[in-house]
Parts: structure tokens; sequence; C-alpha cells
């Protein structure tokens, strides 16, 4: 049997075991915040304990670890698999977690809360968030495995690990956000540096920043704690806040201080590293980053005259009234188009127009390139180009015209793949939004089509809050593990943007 | 001195011709007929061998020369020439080529390749033929003073307003000249280049030769010509000459039609021309060029390889409806024909070539010359020094010591325009575009 597979499986898996020790690393920062809260350490110790001896134990199936695409693909999948699933622990574990107790009902909501954290999705099943509910350290945790799954996991491993130096592109490809990868440097894993350089960066300055508005008397609420939590999920585009209302109970200060980071995380990484290089019409002159800002500006301008006109707002009269319909406009768009999912206000009391507007700005996503998962500003771009396309060789049959990506001319099976991956997310989406409503009338529970929808939509695209029984002020927890189970899958192939699991269930990848 | 010339093909010989009555011209050639014709057609020395061989260039006295042009119809044989050339002597090297990566590289490192000038033959047809398209009556335009100057010379149609106008009538253009008037040989009272007057005629079928300023010419372009606007241009053709030619009108904002029929050729131009639209197709193919709306076409520029269809492909679209037709033709003896038949502008790419290169090897202080009607006259730009003739003087009194036939057409002084009159004083470091005849080149240059 083993001879007749093309795939070498023990050099993925031995690879996985490799990210997992090195997982083991992150795991001290809950472990020393339990030390300093005097919380329970145990859970931890515990997690880093298995994690280390999984991880080991996966290392040593194989020790050449030569890897081409296809070991790639199941590498990447079984990674994130693997941390998802190691992620549950604590909240298995704590005290004061989601579950408490290792029983089954709790095993899907802790799988579900540790998959949503590292895919940067931000739905959740805690009934009760907040640090009166949970340990300090549990709730890092939750932010922490957001940062860590935003500039993605295996982008780190190709940064730190030597062995990756070859097959690194191939990982990194398999799991980067967007179509293909853009090498910044020669060597790759210098690029993966780059990128985790950058995205340390700015988390850095946002929590000095939102940590700095507090000292200065503007935002009362944002403690230490919570500046480095929010921190740790804007930029990774994950949307966990250890606040039950989000980014509502923050000051209007914050909250358009965070506007700006979930821009940054929602641009292609790339072109930070053209600005850093001293030239700054690199951002400017990327045709992705123009087309992103410019359809968060248009889809905002929308939603702040619905929101005005709609009166969904308190205080909807004069100035205040603009001021909190752009605030709260802009806020909600940028955080649902990058896929962040905060709420700087419960959009479940919006009006339907202005939340059928969320709804679809949950497909757009961030750039390529970015955290930001659903289907991407340059996939949108393309499909616009060659409808274009399309319409004119309507009229001149005869024209050759290719379609053209800031200037070049893209590659006719780079559209088609563009096609046929936003096809196959929406079909996804449509098949899983009824399969959702299925299960949830199976156990007699009421929802909305919207509320199905924005929940599928919201997981798949790794957004985090949909509407109505989902919604921001809301959980998933109301679920049957069945549908949990099914959400777990589409924020895990919705990470890895479809293609690298689905090609793991066909004939063709095991074979030769 | 003595000049090397590289091939004796038409290029080679046009220029070996045109330098023979000054200088010791040495010839070079593989073809030993081509070599043994040339011994007796100018008095040249005529060497066959390979001109990128050090004993060829040897034997043709290289030690003793100063320039080596190297013209034959490969690139890669003048580049090295040029680069042999450089290595044994310290010679002045100009280079034919064209492929235009060649002149890319050059143009990036000057002085590359042992090449001192590098001539790029199809980038300079396209150039030729772009301000042509600029130009819409004109026959043919040239720039001097780093592009401030333009001479373009018209073919007076029997409806254009200025015809049947004297030139003082005409002359409405304060940064105009008139230099010279051509009529057409078959008429057998006006065979001679006519020096304008203000109370010259001018009469449809005349040929008009104009220097001034862009804006000006422009002007007078949509006088002679009102309802000439090319907006839109059809290219038949994606070879290099066509391409280079999208290139240019896209960065004028033109947005031609290109034809191409290889379909891998074809993808090549659509990707590399972005204004462009390049239609995979026949270019006889009367039910397509219809549907694309070939009457609509102001001009059809024919840059395909052969010069039998490229004909064919100008007076069909011609046919069909377009306007007007500009055709690439490689054989210099076809340039009559086409414009006789019913092309508009001929444009012969080794003709492009010998006029850049005599340019070269013109008196040390011509900047630029123009070739005016198969070497009946020439543009020359000069700048004037402290011996010229002109220095210190007013136009009118300089001109009474030059021969007959020469028109001081425009003068630039540090970049700006200034209006040749009578009473126009010239002084040291102007740039003057003069208008010469032919009879009168060798006087008048010794003098300016």
């Amino acid at each position: 049997m083993n001879g007749h597979l093309r795939v070498d499986w023990r050099a993925s898996l031995s690879l996985t075991g490799r990210v997992l020790l090195y997982l083991a690393v992150p795991l001290l920062l809950p472990l020393v915040t339990a030390l300093l809260y005097g919380e329970g350490w145990m859970p931890f110790l515990a997690t880093i304990v298995v994690t280390t001896l999984l991880g080991y134990g996966l290392s040593q199936l194989d020790d050449d670890r030569d890897i081409g695409a296809r070991e790639g693909f199941l590498m990447v999948a079984s990674t994130w698999l693997a941390v998802a699933l190691v992620g549950t622990l604590p909240y298995l574990l704590a005290e004061h977690g989601t579950a408490s107790t290792l029983s089954w009902p709790h095993v899907p909501n802790a799988l579900f809360e540790s998959m949503s954290g590292f895919t940067t999705t931000g739905a959740t099943v805690m009934k009760n968030i907040g640090v009166e509910h949970h340990s300090h350290a549990l709730l890092i945790w939750r932010q922490l495995t957001q940062w860590l799954g935003g500039m993605g996991i295996v982008v780190l491993a190709v940064a730190i690990l030597p062995e990756l130096s070859v097959g690194g592109a191939q990982l990194m490809d398999a799991e980067a956000p967007g179509p293909g990868i853009e090498k910044l440097t020669p060597r790759i894993a210098e690029t993966a540096r780059v990128l985790w350089i950058a995205y340390f960066a700015f988390t850095v300055l946002e929590m000095a920043l939102l940590y700095g508005l507090h000292l200065a008397g503007f935002a009362k609420e944002m403690t230490l704690f919570n500046a480095i939590s929010h921190g740790l999920t804007t930029l990774p585009t994950g949307g966990f806040s250890p606040e039950a209302y989000s980014i509502e109970v923050f000051s209007a200060a914050v909250q358009w201080a965070i506007i700006p980071f979930m821009v940054v995380a929602g641009t292609n990484f790339a072109l930070f590293w053209g600005l850093v290089r001293g030239d700054p019409r690199s951002l400017l002159a990327d045709e992705e980053f123009r087309f992103y800002t410019g359809a968060m500006a248009s889809l905002t301008a929308v939603v702040t005259v619905v929101l005005f006109v709609g009166s969904s707002l308190p205080g909807t009269v004069g100035l205040a009234g603009v001021e909190q319909s752009l605030r709260h406009g802009l806020f909600q768009v940028v955080s649902i188009v990058t896929t962040t999912g905060y709420a700087s206000f419960d959009f479940n009391g919006w009006s339907m127009t202005a939340q059928y507007l969320l709804l679809f700005g949950m497909f757009l996503g961030g750039s390529a390139g970015s955290t930001g998962g659903a289907i991407k500003m340059v996939r949108w771009l393309v499909i616009a180009k060659s409808i274009k396309r399309e319409l004119f060789t309507t009229v001149h049959p005869e024209a050759v015209k290719p379609v053209r990506l800031g200037g070049r001319a893209l590659d006719e099976s780079a559209i088609r793949g563009i096609h046929a991956f936003t096809l196959l997310y929406i079909a996804l989406f449509f098949l899983s939004v009824v399969v959702l409503m299925l299960d949830a009338g199976r156990i007699g529970m009421e929802l909305q089509v919207l509320d199905g929808m924005s929940a599928i939509a919201a997981t798949i695209g790794n957004v985090g809050p949909g509407f109505g029984a989902v919604g921001p002020m809301e959980n998933y927890l109301s679920f049957p593990w069945t549908s949990k189970f099914l959400m777990v899958f589409l924020m895990w192939i919705g990470r890895l943007e479809i293609f690298p699991v689905l090609v793991l269930l066909t004939r063709a990848y095991w074979r030769s | 001195m003595r000049v090397i010339v590289v091939g004796a093909g038409e290029v080679g010989s046009s220029i070996a011709a045109s330098l023979a009555d000054e200088h010791e011209v040495v010839v070079v050639d593989v073809d030993g007929d081509r070599v043994e014709a040339l011994t007796y057609d100018l008095d040249v020395l005529a060497i066959e061998g390979d001109g990128a061989a050090i004993e060829t260039l040897q034997e043709g006295g290289l030690a003793a020369a100063e320039l080596l042009i190297a013209v034959t119809d490969d690139d890669e044989t003048n580049i090295v020439s040029c680069g042999t050339a450089k290595t044994l002597d310290d010679v002045t090297t100009i280079a034919r080529v064209r492929n235009t990566k060649y002149l890319d590289t050059w143009e990036n490192a000057e002085g590359a390749l042992g090449v001192d000038v590098m001539v790029g033959t199809n980038l300079l047809t396209a150039r030729k033929i772009a301000s042509i398209i600029g130009l819409p009556a004109a026959r043919d335009v040239d720039s001097f003073a780093d592009g401030t100057i333009q001479m373009a010379e018209f073919e007076l149609a029997a409806g254009s307003p200025v015809a049947g106008q004297t030139v003082a009538e005409a002359d409405r253009f304060d940064d105009l000249t008139f230099a010279a008037i051509i009529c057409p040989d078959d008429e057998a009272d006006c065979e001679e280049i006519v020096i304008p007057r203000g109370d010259t005629r001018l009469s449809a079928g005349d040929e008009v030769i104009v220097i001034g300023t862009d804006e000006a010419v422009t002007a007078f372009s949509h006088a002679v010509a009102p309802d000439d606007d090319y907006h839109d241009v059809l290219l038949v053709g994606g070879s290099s000459v066509g391409y280079q030619t999208a290139r240019l009108l896209e960065q004028r904002g033109i947005r031609a039609k290109l034809i191409e029929r290889d379909p891998e050729r074809a993808q090549f131009l659509a990707e590399s021309l972005p204004k462009t639209t390049v239609l995979e197709a026949d270019a006889t193919d009367r039910d397509f060029l219809e549907s694309e709306n070939i009457d609509a076409v102001d001009v059809v520029v024919t840059t395909l390889e052969s010069d039998e269809a490229n004909l064919l492909a100008g007076l069909f679209a011609k046919r069909l409806g377009a306007d007007r037709a500009i055709a690439v033709v490689e054989e210099g003896s076809y340039v009559d024909l086409f414009e006789t038949v019913g092309i508009d502008v001929a444009v012969q790419p080794r003709e492009v070539a010998a006029e850049e290169i005599t340019r070269f090897t013109r008196e040390e202080h011509a900047e630029n010359v123009a070739i005016i009607e198969s070497d009946r006259a020439e543009v020359i730009e000069i700048e004037i020094d402290d011996e010229s003739v002109f220095c210190d003087r007013t136009i009118q009194s300089a001109a009474a010591d030059l021969p007959g036939g020469v028109v001081v057409g425009a003068i630039v002084r540090d970049g700006e325009f200034v209006r040749p009159r009578g009473d126009t004083v010239v002084h040291a470091g102007d740039h003057v575009v003069f208008f010469v005849e032919a009879t009168a080149l060798e006087e008048t240059l010794a003098k300016i």
C-alpha cells in the first residue's frame, strides 16, 4: 500500500511535529500570565507538555524532510488541524474555561473556539466573555491563537526552520492568502522573516498607541491587558476581544485608532516592504490596494448614509449623528471587509439594508498577502476585469486582450484559477447554508435565513460575527455539535483557501 | 578623412555615394558581385570580405580611418564590426541595428559594445510614421533643435483652403516659415525648387516645405487640410516597426487598433501594448474589416513583412473607406510607385537610416539633417560659431554672401524660438535651421 502512495506523508507529518514543538514556546505567555495574576497555571503547563511530546513524536517519523508540492499541501493542512486540536487543551482544562471539563458536549465547543482562534475567524461559543468569567491567562491564550494564526503558522515555520529553505515557497503558497506569493528577497526564509517583522512591528505599535490613549485619559477601559489583547487580534484580522461587548465598550478615540490598523492588516504586507525600502509610491501604485481602499470607501459612504437617514443609531441628529454614523459605518465596513470581526456597535439593530450591505462585505475580504480572509480583493478585481474583457470581445471577436494587473498581463491559467476558486467558494457557501439550516431544524432551533447565511459567510470567510442569532453580541453556542463541526471545517478550509485541503480529498493526489 | 563603410547594400551604397565626393571611402562587403558593381559605380575602394574580421578591416586601412560605419542587414555583424574596430584603433563607430533590444542596451550604457552612435532603423521608421500621423496632411516630418522645431512637407490638395493663395496670404502663422515649394515633376513649367516670395502663388499639387514651432506647423497642417484629425488609426502588421509605432502612438494618447495574423505574436503585442487594441485577424478579410468599421478609419499604416503585402493591404483599406494610407516599403525603387498608385506616404526604413547616418558624417558643426525629395535639398540644423558668415549679422546681409537656394527657416536661442526675418541678427550659439538646395549645399556648409 505504502509503495503505491505518491505522497511522502511521513515527511509532512514530521514537519507538522516540528511546528508543534515550536508552538510550546508561545504557550509560555499564558503560563506567565497565569503566574502574574495568581491564576491556575497547571492547564497551560499540561498543554506545553502534551504539545511537546506530540510534536517530538511526530517529528521522529522521518528525518529526511524532503518535500514537494504534494507533501506541502498535506503538511499545511495537517499543521493547521494539529495546532487547532492542541489548542483545545487550555479550554478543556482551565478552571474558568468554556467548558472546564473534558466531557463530550464541550469538546466541539473547545475545538470551535480553538479553530476560530487560529484561523483568525473570531466566531465564539463563549457565552460569558470577560475576566469576571474566565482567567486572564485563558483569555490571553484565546487572543494569542489569533496572533499566531494571522500571518500564518507555516510562514513562521518557514522563517525559522532552515530545512524549509527549498520547499518553503510551496508551503507559503499553500497557506498564504491570495493567489501566488511574492518573493521579496532572494531567500524565502528572509521573505517570511520580513513579513513577520512587519507584522510584529505593527502589533507593538498598536498596543503602544492604545495604552497611550489610556494613559492620556482618552480611554478609561483600555488597560494594559486590554491594549495587549486587542493588539494581538487586530493585525491578524482576528476579532476576538476579552470584552463581552467587543469594541463598543471603548471610547470613540479608541474606535478611531483601531480603524487604520484594521486597514493595515487587510493590506498586502509585501507593500510595506516597498515602503520600508524607501519607495512610498509602491503602496499607492498597487492596483489591488487602490481597489481595496476604494471598495471600502464606497461601501462606507453608502452605509453611513443608510445609518444617518435610517436613524439606526442613538443621537442621530446634528453633527453628533454624522460623526456617529460615519464612525460606526466606517468601523463596521472596515471590520467586516478585512474580516476582522470587531464590533463598535451591535449592528443587529441596524436596518436590513445596512445589514445586507455588511453581508455583501463579508465576501470581499482583504488583499492577497494580508491576514484577511474571504475571497479577497485581487480576485474580485480580476473577475471584474475579465468580465469587462468579455464585453469587449463580444463587440470585437478578433481582439486579443490580456487581463492586466498592475500593468502586467495575467496568465490565462491564473484567471481560470481565480474563477474556479470564487465559484467553488460561493457553491460551498450555498451548500453549507442548506446543511446548516437543515441541521438547525433537526434540533428545533429557530434560525432566520439571513442569520444562517451570515453564520456560514462569517466562518468560511474567517469574519467572525454574523447577524441575529450569531450577531456581534451573541455567540455560536446554541448550534448543534454537528453544525459546529461543519463550521470548524469551513474555518479550516477557508483559512487555507479551500484548494490545499480539497486536493487531499482527491484520488489523483494520493495516487500517481 | 578615410571612412570605412561595412555593407554595400542600399544604405551602405547610399552613404558611400554621398560621402565619396569629399572623403576617401572604403566599402566592405561579403558579396563579391556587389563589391564589383560598386567599384565601377562609385569612386570608392570596394573590398570583398567580412567586416567583422580583423584582416578585412586592416586591409581596408583601419589604422588611417577616422570613421567606421557598419550598415549591413545583420545587426550582430554591425555591432561586432564596430567592437572589433574599436579594439584595434581609435575610430568613431556607427552601427545600424533593426532590433530595438540592442538599442535599449546601448542607450542605457552609452558607448557600450564599442559603438559610438547606434542607429535603430525600426525605431526611426516608427518615429517617422508617428510624426506623420501627428501631422495628418504631412508627407514628411523631421524635428530639430531638440524637438522644438519641426520641418514638414505638405502636398496641397485641390480643395485645400490655401491652394490658389499667395504665400503672403497663406502666411497667417507667426512662428512659421515657408522654406520651399516643390512643384510636381510632370509640370514642365515648374520642375525646380522654388524659394517662395510673398507674391508666389500656391497651387494644388504643390509640395510645400514649412519650418516652424510644433504648434505653428500643426496649425498650418489643419489649415491645409481642415478635416484631418487622426484619432482612428489602424495598424496592419505587428512587425517590429508596427509594434514601435503603436508604442509611440500610445505615448501620445492615441489608442490605435493593430491587426496581427500570427496568434503568438498577437498575444505578445497585446501584452506589451496596454492601450492598443490588438486584433488577431487577416487584414485582407473584407468582412472583418467592415465589422471593425474600416470606413471610419482616419489613417491605415501597413507594416507587414513584405512590400507587396503592404501595398495591397494599404490599397484595400483605402478602397474600403480608410482616409489615408501610410506604407512601409523596403525596396527604394518602389517608393514612387507606391505613392503613384494611391499610398499617401511610403516610408522607407533604409532611407531613414541613411538620413540619420548622413547627419553624423556632415561637417562637424551640423547638428541634424533631413533629406528632401531624394537628395534634391536638405534641411540642416547648425550651431552658429564665431567663424560663421551669420555671426552677429542680420539675415539679409549674410544672405548676400550665400548662393541662392538657401532659406533660414528657424532660429532657436537659449531654447526659445526666434522668428527669422530679414533684419533678425544672428548670434554665436544660436541654433539655426536652414533649408538648402542640393546644388548650393557645399558652398553654404563651408560658409555657415
